[in-house]
């Protein structure tokens, strides 16, 4: 697995990812936002977390039509796996690669806490480490983190089984502790052919017990494996 | 030429700011307020002199950038 983390003026959590990823034993090379190409074998492309662009207008907006997200689009047509985490998942809404938007939380405020996720199936690429309806405990760091998509999106996205995490206690219970209103308590979706996921959590905070737990590491040796 | 590009939120999305917003005025006890949605405003100075250009040039920037139609209208006024 050869994956490639993309830096946008005011990302900052590509060291991290980068950092669960080689420690699942993926090769991880850095691309630069202005990059036309991404770099020779690219399997995976990630989008990491930040606040690229400063979140001006919308938040990932400016970074979805940064050049290299063509060359990004290109990749996932073709059928390759691109992950994008927090902004990334904004940033990949917003470049089209996932249906929908996220919308300020519901609440107002930034939320930053630990977080119970329900795993919602484990035949893909991203998840095939765990098992289908684990609550796994990861951490969340978000202000618009809200997911909103019309009645006939969320639709297919249900019917599709394009839903990959929901927010929930530690008992499972989805009805609990969505911490910024998404719908149906959505915290990540996967496009069409499953190969896209974006997801407002951190799993790649998880990954040594030093800082709170391991449960993100499943998510980067399901990907490690993969390809 | 001048032009303003207005953004605003679709009915029935979901405003928790402009709902702030309103919270707020009510709170001070200005009579009369009924419901606030909070929007955007660009304004935007263009080259082109010919207003149908101009507007379509507009609408452009719109829908590529300005505006995330999922969630949003905008509305294109050539100023002149």
């Amino acid at each position: 697995m050869h994956a490639a983390v993309i830096t946008f003026p005011g990302t900052n959590r590509e060291g991290d990812v980068a950092r669960a990823l080689i420690q699942a034993g993926a090769k991880v090379t850095h691309a630069w936002h202005a990059d036309y190409d991404l770099p020779a074998g690219t399997d995976l492309v990630v989008l990491p977390g930040g606040f690229a662009y400063g979140d001006y207008m919308r938040t990932g907006a400016i970074a979805a039509r940064a050049h290299i997200m063509d060359a990004v689009r290109a990749h996932a047509a073709k059928g390759g796996y691109v992950l994008g985490i927090c902004n990334g998942f904004q940033v990949a809404c917003e470049a089209g690669l996932l249906p929908g938007i996220l919308m300020r939380n519901a609440g107002l405020k930034f939320v930053c806490r630990m977080q119970h996720l329900r795993v919602e199936r484990n035949d893909t690429a991203y998840t095939s480490a765990y098992t289908p309806g684990q609550i796994i405990k990861v951490c969340i760091a978000h202000g618009e983190g809200n997911y909103i998509c019309d009645a006939e999106t969320l639709a297919r996205l249900e019917g599709e089984g394009r839903v990959a995490f929901r927010y929930c206690d530690e008992a499972g219970d989805i009805t609990k502790r969505n911490p910024n209103g998404s719908l149906n308590a959505i915290a990540g979706i996967y496009s069409e052919n499953h190969r896209v996921l974006g997801l407002m959590p951190h799993p790649e905070n998880l990954i040594e017990s030093l800082v709170g737990g391991t449960d993100g590491k499943g998510m980067f040796a399901s990907l490690a494996g993969a390809a | 030429m001048k032009a303003r590009v207005t953004v605003t939120l679709k009915n029935g999305v979901l405003d928790p700011q402009g709902k702030a917003i309103e919270g707020a005025l009510k709170s001070f006890g200005l009579e009369g307020i009924d419901s606030v949605r909070q929007g955007k405003v660009f304004d935007i100075e263009i080259t082109t002199a010919d207003k149908s250009r101009a507007e379509a040039l507009l609408k452009e920037a719109c829908e590529k950038l300005l505006a995330n139609t999922v969630v949003e209208n905008y509305r294109v006024e050539v100023l002149g």
